[in-house]
């Protein structure tokens, strides 16, 4: 296999794995004020993903560094072109992460407050752009004879990548109360199984309409099989989830963005970025990529350090996989105490 | 202003911003992982307060480094497409690297050790953190030969038909001899920077007295964080000596610009330690100099030639200055804003050496029992981390303002690198939203830091162990969010 297609899947997977991973951190994030009642319910779902978030987050900039160094004129046609939804991206991404770590650090419950509104925001606005933004690129965009993106924000916002936002923020709905209800225990657990059924009927709607849509305009064999797989598990997730299966329904949300970012992936080759413009602008896997040098350094660095990583980070997950309740949370860290320890 | 310029600022904003987290991070990691072993060798209840006193600032801080870091991966393609289409095949690869072999790695452990006290075994627990300051040296690493290959572009060639740098040698890129000097700089710097952050906040707790019982506790952490910094900051001093000779061979115009010596001395070249007269030296009324220093900083000996200014300038327009429509043509010469150069060269080993006295100063004031509280001693805490941060911010403004015009030395100059497609009200939106959000984030932080300052050491709780007891499934967390 030519080294270029090999990158353009190792970047799939990258993406891949952002999306099947953070993807429910968004949908946790999001439910925030749907499914929990009160502060400790609250703290109950923000600590089924406190562990584990950052290394969620680091997929993207392991996609984005990949993307730079495999493919140049792909992530430098794609950043600058895509400027103001990264723009809100990155703002989101950045009130979010430290939504994680500063909510706790005061009691004061409009502070606390405040910070839930950043994470619900900042859940919610790279759930819904990167849908966008996907669609987008397998779409086309307007590109011209040097590559530059010739539209502008209003570009973007067609019908159709629209419903590419809708289906990320509903598909990430349903997979994060899927790990809710497969990480949590007490009321918030069966909440999260009803709330998964139902906003996953609408994700499973939209889903459908948005790949059709696609394997209609860009679609191949290829695509259409992978798409027909992430229809089939995702509905094999609602099924496992009315009937009190977490861990399957879970697997089946898993399944489902996995299999259908691999069908965007599928339906875009060989291009990365095709124009709308004139099809002899698109950016290839060809055009748009390293030398054979770079990319041959880049597998074997790969080769080593993605089964390291994917082995710590399951052990991680591993050692995080106890359910949590709201009896688990405990008292707010005073942060007054005036310091005097039991060795003092 | 145009896309350039906004683009220009953006990145110093966000790159001095994000480079006063990330030396605390590195440092810290590697001192609470210090601190944490101590507990688990000596059990020493005060070792265990201080990691958790000490864990609680680094992740304050870590939070927002992390955050900041991600702007820093994207701009590059949403301000500088057409640097990252030319230097992509070279510059991509350290990124992707940094992301597989550090980013994973620092935030996966640690999550691990933020909420592993009652599910990892101590000497595992400690390891995590240990991990995560690896991490962070691998980061830095890839970041620093990165850059280092925008000061000294090695390992590439140039290919006239892609009209880009391609990659021909990854290990030379790795070990670029400016690679070899700056990350150890860099390193110490921000071991420096961390330990008198420790010294500087329990220094004043301890002198302000107002937790008396755990005086002894932060004494341990005064002493400690003293002892660090200054073999830290010879280290530094030792590193950035090596760092001028290697600059002034691969870029003897940034040395000239360094001390706005416009004139070549054949020998004996006197250093400039201040100027009053202009700005950017050019005529002065009244200097204070030191009489062949500088020969001795850039070449090692007394009497080598030090390049100037002029003859530089004349030099690099014969070899660069002839086509106006070439990626690596400056219309202005090849010549940095020597105001800015000359004063940040001046600030950084001014306050990082003032830095690295400092804390000598602290472990003379604490010798043998002494306990200082004046005043002056608590304005000297509070002065020590600040006067490294600033010494941090201003050897990266000297380094990367010193090589301008270029954003990769003699390959391409900051004008050609910028995105031809982005606007200039894109650019304003950008630059704008993100130095308001900055500043509201920087307000956030101290006062987080400082209220957690504040509070004081956190009471001993011995960690359960998880090899011992099992902790029952209804107990409550040992840590949650």
């Amino acid at each position: 296999m030519e080294l270029t297609t090999v990158w353009f899947i190792l970047i799939a997977v990258l993406w891949i794995g952002y999306f099947a991973l953070e993807g429910f951190d968004f949908g946790v994030g999001m439910l925030l004020p749907v499914l929990a009642h009160d502060d400790r319910e609250r703290r109950v779902l923000i600590n089924t993903i406190g562990p584990v978030w950052d290394g969620n987050e680091v997929w993207v900039l392991v996609a984005g560094g990949a993307t730079f160094a495999a493919f140049p004129e792909w992530y430098a046609t794609l950043f600058s072109g895509f400027y103001l939804p990264l723009l809100l991206i990155l703002v989101a991404l950045i009130v979010r992460g430290l939504a994680f770590e500063y909510r706790h650090q005061r009691s004061e419950p409009t502070w606390a407050a405040r910070w839930d509104l950043a994470l619900i925001i900042g859940s919610f606005v790279p759930a819904l752009l990167w849908g966008v933004a996907f669609a987008n690129i397998v779409r086309g965009v307007p590109l011209d004879a040097d590559h530059e993106f010739t539209g502008s924000l209003l570009t973007l916002l067609n019908p159709y990548g629209l419903l590419g936002g809708v289906v990320t923020t509903l598909l990430f709905l349903t997979h994060g109360a899927m790990f809710v209800s497969l990480k949590t225990d007490g009321e918030i657990r069966y909440r999260a199984r009803a709330f998964a059924f139902k906003i996953g009927i609408a994700a499973a709607v939209a889903a459908v309409a948005f790949l059709v849509w696609t394997q209609v305009e860009t679609g191949t064999a290829g695509s259409a099989v992978f798409f027909v797989a992430a229809a089939l598990c995702l509905v094999g997730g609602l099924l496992a989830v009315r009937t009190g299966r977490e861990g399957w329904a879970f697997a089946g949300t898993f399944a489902t963005i996995a299999l259908a970012v691999a069908g965007l992936f599928v339906a875009l080759f060989p291009d990365v970025m095709p124009s709308t413009t004139d099809a002899a602008y698109s950016l290839t896997t060809t055009n748009a990529s390293a030398t054979a040098y770079t990319l041959k350094i880049m597998t074997v660095v790969a080769a080593i350090f993605t089964p390291l990583v994917l082995g710590y980070q399951a052990w991680s997950y591993w050692v995080f996989r106890k359910r949590i309740a709201v009896h688990h949370i405990p008292e707010p860290a005073h942060h007054d105490h005036d310091g005097v320890g039991a060795s003092s | 202003m145009d896309v350039v310029d906004i683009a220009r600022w953006q990145f110093g904003i966000t790159t001095v911003y994000h480079f006063l987290f990330v030396p605390l991070t590195v440092g810290l990691t590697a001192l609470v992982a210090l601190l944490e072993t101590r507990w688990l060798r000596t059990r020493d209840p005060a070792y265990l307060r201080l990691t958790k006193f000490f864990g609680k600032l680094l992740l304050i801080n870590f939070a927002i480094g992390v955050v900041t870091g991600i702007v820093q991966e994207f701009q590059f393609g949403m301000n500088w497409s057409d640097y990252s289409r030319f230097v992509g095949d070279v510059f991509g690869a350290p990124l992707a690297v940094e992301g597989l072999l550090a980013f994973f790695l620092e935030s996966t452990f640690l999550g691990l050790w933020i909420f592993g006290w009652d599910k990892l075994p101590g000497p595992l627990h400690a390891g995590c953190m240990w991990i995560v300051h690896i991490g962070t040296l691998f980061s830095s690493w890839f970041i620093l030969a990165a850059n280092s290959w925008m000061q000294h572009p090695v390992g590439y060639r140039y290919d006239p038909d892609s009209g880009r740098a391609e990659l021909t040698d990854f290990a030379a890129v790795m070990f670029n001899k400016v690679q070899l000097v700056t990350f150890p700089h860099v390193i110490l710097a921000a071991y420096m920077t961390a330990a008198l952050f420790m010294v500087g906040v329990s220094g004043w707790l301890y002198a302000a007295r107002k937790h008396a019982e755990d005086r002894e506790v932060h004494r341990k952490a005064i002493r400690l964080g003293a002892a660090v910094a200054l073999v830290a900051g010879l280290g530094v001093a030792v590193s950035g000596d090596f760092q001028g000779k290697v600059m002034t061979e691969v870029q003897p115009m940034k040395m000239a610009a360094a001390e706005a010596l416009y004139e070549t001395e054949e020998s004996c070249a006197p250093f400039s330690v201040l100027t009053i007269g202009s700005l950017d030296g050019s005529e002065e009324k009244r200097a204070i100099t030191i009489p062949c220093l500088l020969s001795f900083l850039a070449t090692g000996s007394f009497d080598g030639r030090v390049e100037g200014i002029n003859d530089l300038r004349a030099q690099y327009e014969q070899e660069y200055g002839t086509d106006p429509g070439a990626v690596y043509y400056s219309p202005d010469g090849y010549v940095p804003y020597i105001p800015v150069t000359y004063w940040s060269f001046r600030l950084m080993i001014g306050l990082g050496m003032g830095a690295a006295l400092g804390s000598a100063l602290v472990l003379w004031l604490t010798r043998r029992g002494r306990s200082p509280s004046s005043r002056w001693f608590r304005l000297l805490c509070i002065g020590l981390p600040l006067g490294a941060l600033a010494g941090n911010t201003f050897g990266w403004i000297f380094t990367e303002m010193g090589r301008q015009p270029w954003v990769v030395f003699g390959l391409m100059t900051t004008e050609h690198g910028v995105s031809p497609g982005v606007s200039v009200t894109e650019a304003m939106v950008s630059v704008v939203t993100l130095t308001l959000l900055y500043g509201v984030l920087a307000v956030i932080e101290v006062g987080l830091i400082l209220r957690a300052v504040r509070a004081g050491l956190p009471p001993y709780v011995e960690p359960p162990d998880p090899e011992t007891h099992e902790p029952s499934d209804d107990a409550p967390l040992a840590f949650a969010y």
